[in-house]
């Protein structure tokens, strides 16, 4: 692109820089077989483990904040947990439904920039969403819309919307009052109402036959659809405290990317984020989100990733629906967190980012300072089984062009809504065909 | 609303982790400390939606982002998105972003650019983890502040 008046030079552009993962899809076909599939990616969070080090357990929530744009709010969620864990306090009461409420407004942002400005585009024959605005304005507008709520309820609870600064290990520097968070009512029984109305329209969305026989793992709590705390459970017999979670899941290193590929032990890959939840926690949900997923034909069960759309917008429902829940029965604190007394020890904390688990575990010396640092993001974590299902959706799409093949692995991919940070960022595909 | 005309919002666009992509962010900063009654600041990460949501109801806007285009590090950048479609044909080959060029291209479609919108931006030479620019783009941001600042009393 050029540009040229008094005060510029012409210059080729070709994009603004947003390096923050960058990835390459490597297939082999061979007598119309695909006999080769590598997803290579490079992931963030080693440098962020190495860089806690050192650092007061206190730092953990704003520095592992700045990992992902998209999903701050769970990293500083698993960081705190993972803190307190170690560290023996427990937070309850209002501080931890302010906790759900804060997780509400991130699920509400992702998952309505994924379903409005990535995935919907896919189905619809767009090339993009700007694409699609040109034809459909109303719909993008009320994608945005829902977003701008999503990010009213992060930014009155985490203090800003870019990096929020307002969580710490124990609760909150401060918590809202009740009137702060009725103001929102009336936005969120709007949203509420557009998510439902988002359900019905990807469940109309044209869907490939594709269901794979995965293992899915998510959190699990007895009484509530997770966010921040649960049992890890899988539809395969799965069911472990968290703490257990290195016992049970492993990092493997594969030689074509710089990011680990998890497995479970003595198996194989798994899945983790919204397809994963729903197929685990169905039962969780409130009637109102059964009742749309009823409607959508997904009742109870979905093992086609792509319909995961269709399961983050009944998810954007139920955070909607918690959101709303939490402002009605709200009770402010006596004080905005739980005081904390550094100390040696070991602790772990799992909670359910957008994109699925995220799993932190910290060791503290006895002043509090991190001596080691370990980060799980769900796109490693997705990546192996990404992979798998690459490998058997492109063999339906073996006689296509190259570039019908990139946008058929592109939509195979975003299935998982790999994060912006923690995986993918743009994707370069190579087919050998022999 | 009259304030908001009168009044430029300047956004720096970046991560501070990524290398010379946090020159948006510092650029941001060293702005705040030469106290232009006209400018009011602003950081963002890059997400396209947020940026709509930022610039919504600003006549004079100017984002500040680090450039990866393939040009000498260190080269300065002036766009002007009402005279020029902002490239997105890397959005095409992405998995997951919608970031400054689509929320530009998105807001002209909508109908929701600011009146005046302009790019400054700064080729970067890396932009792997770690902290702190390259001194090929922090030995930029000296002309980069003063054209900015040019730009804002100019107007």
């Amino acid at each position: 692109m050029s540009t040229k008046n008094s005060t510029t030079r012409t210059f080729q552009v070709d994009y603004l820089a947003r390096v923050e993962g960058e990835g390459a899809l490597y297939v082999k076909v061979k007598d119309d077989r695909v006999t080769d599939v590598k997803l290579k990616i490079f992931e963030p969070p080693r440098f962020f483990e190495a860089f806690l080090q050192g650092r007061q357990y206190s730092d953990a929530p704003d520095i592992t904040a700045r990992i992902c744009g998209i999903c701050p709010i769970a990293y500083q969620m698993s960081s705190v947990h993972a803190m307190e864990d170690a560290l023996g306090v427990t937070v309850d009461g209002p501080l931890r439904e302010l906790r759900r409420m804060i997780y509400c407004g991130e699920w509400i942002e992702s998952h309505v920039l994924h379903v409005y400005m990535l995935h919907a585009p896919d189905f619809l024959g767009y090339q993009d969403a700007i694409q699609m605005a040109q034809d459909h304005p109303e719909v993008v507008q009320n994608g945005l819309k829902l977003k701008k709520i999503g990010n009213a309820l992060v930014t009155l609870l985490g203090g800003r919307e870019i990096h929020p600064i307002n969580v710490r290990v124990g609760g909150f520097y401060k918590t809202p009052t009740k009137r702060q968070l009725r103001e929102l009512t009336d936005d969120l029984k709007w949203a509420r109402d557009t998510a439902l109305e988002t359900v019905r329209f990807t469940a109309g969305l044209p869907f490939p036959d594709f269901e794979q026989d995965y293992e899915f793992v998510a959190l699990r709590h007895p009484d509530e659809y997770p966010f921040n705390e649960g049992r890890l459970v899988s539809n395969r017999g799965l069911d472990i405290d968290i703490k257990d979670y290195n016992e049970y899941f492993t990092e493997v290193h594969v030689s074509h990317s710089t990011a680990l590929h998890s497995r479970i032990k003595e198996r194989d890959a798994y899945f983790v984020g919204p397809l994963a939840r729903y197929n685990l926690n169905y039962d969780r949900l409130p009637p109102l989100v059964q009742e749309a997923a009823r409607e959508a034909g997904i009742e109870g069960s979905c093992k086609n990733p792509f319909k995961s759309i269709i399961v983050r917008s009944l998810e954007t429902l139920y955070a909607c629906d918690e959101a709303l829940r939490i402002i009605d029965a709200y009770e402010e604190p006596e004080a905005p967190f739980v005081p904390i007394e550094p100390h040696a020890g070991v602790g772990h904390g799992c909670s359910e980012a957008p994109r699925g688990i995220l799993y932190h575990r910290y060791e503290l010396d006895d002043k509090g300072d991190i001596l080691h640092a370990q980060i799980v993001p769900p796109t490693s974590q997705n990546q192996k089984t990404i992979e798998d299902d690459l490998w058997h959706f492109v063999e339906k799409a073996i006689d296509l062009p190259d570039d019908k093949m990139l946008w058929h692995c592109e939509q195979a991919i975003r299935n998982y809504d790999p994060c912006i940070s923690c995986s993918v960022h743009f994707l370069k595909l190579d087919i050998e065909r022999e | 609303m009259n304030k908001r005309r009168q009044q430029v919002l300047c956004i720096g666009v970046g991560n501070e982790f990524r290398g010379d992509d946090a020159l948006g962010l510092m650029v941001a900063r060293q702005l705040a400390t030469r106290q232009i009654p006209e400018l009011v600041l602003d950081e963002q990460s890059g997400e396209g939606a947020a940026l709509l949501q930022a610039w919504s109801g600003w006549d004079n806007v100017i984002i500040v982002d680090a450039i990866s285009s393939g040009n000498a590090p260190g080269t300065i950048f002036r766009l002007d998105a009402h005279q020029q479609t902002i490239p997105t044909d890397f959005f095409v080959y992405s998995s997951h972003a919608f970031s400054v060029a689509e929320a530009i291209e998105m807001g002209r479609v909508l109908g929701q650019l600011p009146t005046r919108l302009i790019v400054y931006g700064v080729e970067g030479a890396r932009f792997d983890h770690g902290t702190g620019v390259s001194s090929v783009v922090e030995a930029a941001i000296p002309e980069l502040i003063a054209r900015i600042e040019a730009e804002i009393t100019g107007l």
